[in-house]
Order: C-alpha cells, then sequence, then structure tokens
C-alpha cells in the first residue's frame, strides 16, 4: 500500500487540533501571523499537510487557501507532500561537501534505496537535502526528525539509521 | 581574566545553561538594572561610541542603526525590535552557541536593547532547525516574566516589554532583514523595497530595528562596563571581541571568542591546530558563502571588517571554511551556487534565472563539458547580479564567491575546460 493511500489527509482536523490552532492564532498580533506555527501543529500530526488541511487552517485565520499555501510552499521545512515516519535532513551545505556529505549520501542510498526527495517503500524513511544545519565545526552533519547528528562517518551512519523503525 | 571574553564568559563546561537563578547569581540581570536608571538615548550614545558593528554579516553601526528610529512623544508607536536568530548563512554556527548556551544573556540583551529604541514588542526569530535553541530561549522567558524582568512594569520603571519567539519554516531568505519582517507577518517572505527603511517602517509599518544575535548580546556588556572598556577588547578601530568560527579539514574545528581583529593565521594555526596531516589550506571563504576567497597569500591579515574589506572579501559572519587542496573549488563552487540557486525567493528575474544558470555551467565545467566562453558568461553574471541589477542582497552575496574564485582559480576552470574531467572527481564518494 502506497503512503498516498494510507494517508489521513482526507480526514477534517478534530475540535482539539482546532481549538490549538486557535490559541496560537488569539496569542498573534494578527490571525495570519500563527501561519506557520498552524501549519506546524498539523504537520506535527499528520506528517505533511494536506490540500484539506490547508484549506481548513486558512478558514481559521482568515486567510485564503492560495495565501497560506503561498507560504506553506516557501518554506522548507513545511511539506505538502506525504513523508515517511522518520524524516532524514542531510546537510548538503559548503563545509559538509567539505568534510564527506557525499560518501553519506551514498550510504544512505545504499542502504536504503533512497535519494534525495525519496522515501522508502516501507514508509520507514524520507530523505531529504537541508542547507546548512549550523553544526559545521562537527560536519559533516544531519538531522532525524528533531534530533541533531554531526561528525558522521560510516559506522556511525549506520548506527543512526538502526534506532528509526 | 574572566570578562576578556564577555559573551562567553557564563557558558559552562557541560553545554548546559544556567537558570535564572544562577545567571543571577553570576552578575546577571545587573546591567538591565543599570540600564533603566540610564535614558534611552544615553544607551545609544554609549553603544555608538563603542562601536559596536553588526555581526551577523552587514557589519553597519548598531548605535547609528538605533538612531534611526523615530523618538518623541508624537512619533509613531508601536516599536518592535527584532533579534534576528535565523542563522542560515553557510558555514555559520556562532549564533547558536549563544542561544542553547546563554538564553538569559539573549534576553536580557533584548530587553535592554529594546528599552534603548524604546520598543514594545520584541521577536526572537529562530530557525526551524534550531530546537534546542527555540526550547532553551522559551523557558528563559517564562522564568523572566516570572521575576518581573518582563512585563507590563519592568523592575517598577514603566517600562513594559513583551517577547515573542517565533520558530521559522526554514528559508535561507528570511535572514534578509526585511524579508524576515515580511515572514512574521505570515506573508510569503519576499524582500521589501527600500526605502522606507525598517527603522522608520517595518513590522506592520511601525519602526522596527532588525540585530542579529552575537550583536546583541555584547549590549549588556557595554551597558556594565562602557564604551571604552568595549573599545579596548579588539585589537583594531572597531570595538568588542568576534566570535570566530573554523570549520572544514582542519586538527580542530570549532568556535573561539576572541579580540576582533585577530589574526586569521593566528586562528588557524593557534585556536584550530592548523591543517590534518596530509591537507594544505590554499584559501579560505573568510565569513560564509557570501564572502569571497582569501587566498593563503593574506593569512596573516586581521579578521576585523576593515582589513578583510580592503581585501576585497567581508568580514561577513566570521565563521571561516577553509577550501583544502584535496578538494576541487570549482566543485565548492558549484556547491555554493546550488545553495543561492535553491534559496533564491524567485521575486526578480536575474536572481532567479540567473544563480541556476550558473549553476548548471559549473556544474558542466565541473563534469568535464564546459566551454571556454564559460567563463565568459559566469564573469558576466558576476558583472550584472549585483546590487543594482538584483532586488535585495542575495544574489550579489552569491556573486562574491564565484568572481574571487574566477579570479583565483582561474587556472584550475581552464584546467577542466582543456582536459575535459575534475582532476579530483574519484575523491567525492569515498568517506576521507
Amino acid at each position: 500500500m502506497s503512503i498516498a493511500e494510507q494517508s489521513p489527509g482526507d480526514a477534517p482536523l478534530d475540535a482539539a487540533l482546532r481549538d490549538e490552532i486557535a490559541a496560537v492564532a488569539r496569542h498573534a498580533e494578527q490571525k495570519r501571523a500563527a501561519g506557520t506555527d498552524a501549519l506546524k501543529l498539523v504537520q506535527k500530526r499528520f506528517g505533511y499537510i494536506s490540500d484539506r488541511h490547508l484549506a481548513e487552517v486558512a478558514a481559521l485565520l482568515e486567510m485564503t487557501p492560495a495565501e497560506l499555501d503561498g507560504v506553506a510552499t516557501f518554506y522548507n521545512l513545511i511539506f505538502r507532500r506525504p513523508v515517511g515516519r522518520h524524516v532524514i535532513l542531510l546537510c548538503d551545505s559548503v563545509a559538509c561537501w567539505v568534510m564527506g556529505e557525499a560518501a553519506a549520501r551514498a550510504q544512505i542510498r545504499d542502504r536504503l534505496g533512497i535519494k534525495p526527495g525519496e522515501t522508502t517503500a516501507d514508509g520507514r524513511f524520507t530523505l531529504l537535502p537541508i542547507v546548512c544545519l549550523g553544526h559545521c565545526d562537527h560536519a559533516p552533519a544531519m538531522m532525524v526528525d528533531e534530533d541533531q547528528y554531526g561528525d558522521l562517518d560510516a559506522a556511525r551512519l549506520d548506527a543512526i539509521l538502526e534506532r528509526y523503525r | 581574566m574572566m570578562m576578556d571574553k564577555p559573551l562567553t564568559a557564563l557558558i559552562q563546561p557541560d553545554g548546559m545553561p544556567l537558570d535564572i537563578a544562577g545567571y543571577e547569581r553570576a552578575g546577571g540581570y545587573q546591567a538591565l538594572r543599570k540600564a533603566l536608571t540610564m535614558t534611552p538615548e544615553a544607551i545609544i550614545a554609549e553603544v555608538k561610541r563603542s562601536r559596536l558593528r553588526g555581526r551577523g554579516g552587514g557589519g553597519f553601526s548598531t548605535g547609528r542603526k538605533w538612531e534611526a528610529v523615530p523618538t518623541g512623544t508624537d512619533a509613531a508607536r508601536q516599536h518592535y525590535l527584532v533579534v534576528n536568530a535565523d542563522e542560515m548563512e553557510p558555514g555559520s554556527f556562532k549564533d547558536r552557541l549563544l542561544l542553547e548556551q546563554t538564553p538569559h544573556q539573549m534576553i536580557e540583551s533584548v530587553i535592554i536593547s529594546a528599552f534603548a529604541i524604546q520598543a514594545d514588542i520584541a521577536y526572537i526569530f529562530v530557525r526551524a532547525e534550531y530546537v534546542l535553541s527555540l526550547s532553551r530561549l522559551a523557558r528563559a522567558v517564562a522564568e523572566a516574566e516570572a521575576r518581573g524582568y518582563l512585563g507590563a512594569d519592568i523592575l517598577g520603571s514603566g517600562f513594559a516589554l513583551t517577547i515573542h519567539v517565533h520558530a521559522s519554516g526554514g528559508r535561507y531568505i528570511c535572514g534578509e532583514s526585511s524579508a524576515l519582517l515580511t515572514a512574521l507577518e505570515g506573508r510569503r517572505p519576499l524582500p521589501r523595497s527600500r526605502p522606507p527603511r525598517s527603522a522608520l517602517s517595518g513590522l506592520w509599518g511601525k519602526p522596527s530595528i532588525v540585530n542579529n544575535v552575537e550583536t546583541l548580546c555584547n549590549v549588556p556588556h557595554i551597558v556594565e562596563r562602557g564604551a571604552d572598556w568595549f573599545l579596548g577588547l579588539s585589537r583594531g578601530a572597531d570595538g568588542g571581541t568576534k566570535l570566530y568560527g573554523l570549520s572544514g579539514r582542519v586538527k580542530r574545528p570549532g568556535l573561539w571568542e576572541l579580540p576582533l581583529g585577530t589574526s586569521l593565521n593566528e586562528i588557524l594555526e593557534e585556536h584550530a591546530g592548523g591543517m590534518q596531516d596530509g591537507y594544505e589550506c590554499r584559501a579560505v571563504l573568510p565569513g560564509g558563502a557570501s564572502t569571497a576567497f582569501v587566498m593563503n597569500a593574506d593569512f596573516d591579515i586581521p579578521m576585523d571588517f576593515t582589513s578583510v574589506q580592503k581585501l576585497g572579501s567581508s568580514l561577513g559572519t566570521g565563521n571561516i571554511m577553509a577550501l583544502d587542496n584535496q578538494r576541487c573549488p570549482i566543485g565548492m563552487l558549484r556547491n555554493l551556487e546550488h545553495f543561492f540557486a535553491q534559496e533564491s525567493c524567485g521575486f526578480c528575474t536575474p536572481c532567479r534565472d540567473g544563480l541556476p544558470w550558473v549553476e548548471r555551467i559549473l556544474a558542466a565545467i565541473e563534469a568535464g563539458d564546459g566551454e571556454a566562453e564559460d567563463l565568459d558568461t559566469l564573469a558576466r553574471h558576476v558583472s550584472f547580479l549585483n546590487s543594482d541589477g538584483t532586488f535585495c542582497d542575495l544574489a550579489p552575496g552569491a556573486m562574491a564567491p564565484l568572481g574571487s574564485g574566477l579570479k583565483h582559480f582561474r587556472a584550475e576552470f581552464e584546467q577542466h575546460i582543456a582536459e575535459k574531467r575534475c582532476p579530483w572527481h574519484e575523491t567525492a564518494e569515498s568517506w576521507a
């Protein structure tokens, strides 16, 4: 079964999540200013922002879906398509390039069979390139979900991937 | 002496931040108490006299920036102070240290600086990936609120301030100060045209000052110790220390607080321990991806604003990246231009279309498919993608390493084109 078929993105946002979004909107100086926070709340629950959810959040913030999509699609870390259970953010900027990002990318390709932008068939990992993570003194660096890792080498990279099921 | 390194003096060996009680015991929030006895004008004058210049890359005088905010009873309200903690300049990792390990120093800096420009509300705009910075700042704000350092009547002074910690969705252009303000307003974060300057019409059209994390963290120390002391910390004309970083094939990559104007050689050899065995440093980007190469013949330069500028580069963030002899300079440029092409906001045509073109040409040259006239095409981009030809500083920044690379690595460009291959190619996918 593909990830898209499993996607809960077609279900309406539940009352609790709508309340959370309303709360961040109240805290903001203008409702629309809560857009990034609101999208992140939805993404935390569903992994990505479906068209349906985008429209619902836009209505809560008194924006048009197009306006909110202009925000959502601008950001590297707001996902408008489904991702795997864990997202690997592999830094491809210059300090990591110097220190062996290509080797890390090749190893992920060999172990998981995915290139940047792809998701494993079992939905376990999505690999995405990310700009400089500000961890350059420990390059090459990456994040998995919200966890940061540096000083990657072949053994360490394998051990990290094992932690995520 | 401890205060030779004011920014990092309170950093603990285990990297854990002091809580508010620990920070107060170490002298924290005393500068705030002093500041509230001064007039805002006196604080601005002292900061101006200290010759504190922006540590985010711009290098503009902080005091002069602050002076532009309208004052007086008929001035527009409210005022905003915005902290640019969107540290996304490739190769830069200095603000992260201050945010993660000295969050109360950041909060105290914000309160004093907000008082100086009479801001009512402050935002700390943090890049999305700095998860630890975000949680520690949120905690520090809550602790400061509970102690009366934030809120309606701060320490009985009548001054009121609210701090919001904002997590970005992640995009390099948000570090551009006007795009950052647009992002905070919840709109697609494109840079704005200037004039008007943000100091007059910024966030929601109100006077707003945007300062870098490291810049602001100097302010409590200037207030407490004075401009003369601050000037004395530096080895040059501009005041203070600098958080210098070095990454690449050095023995000890890292971050050090040193006198502003410390030489590049000293940072590389003494603090970073020199290059790893078997590697030579050919050149560096002195302050991020948007700065021009400094070649190893010039490594005796003091790393201050004026000296680096005289060499045709800029201090930028002061976080240095080493290009070693086992890495292809054309490959490095291709990597840099890929970054800029991807992160272009797409608003103005020269940047949106020019940068991907540059990236494609560099990739072709690296792959052995380059032609002699490609070098002219690249040079033409360098001459057109300047501040007159593009809307903001992104594309001119992208041209800094390219312009200097075309000059200093001419022989390598020509070798790739003549031999139709990259001499460094075989090292690409193997762990060193």
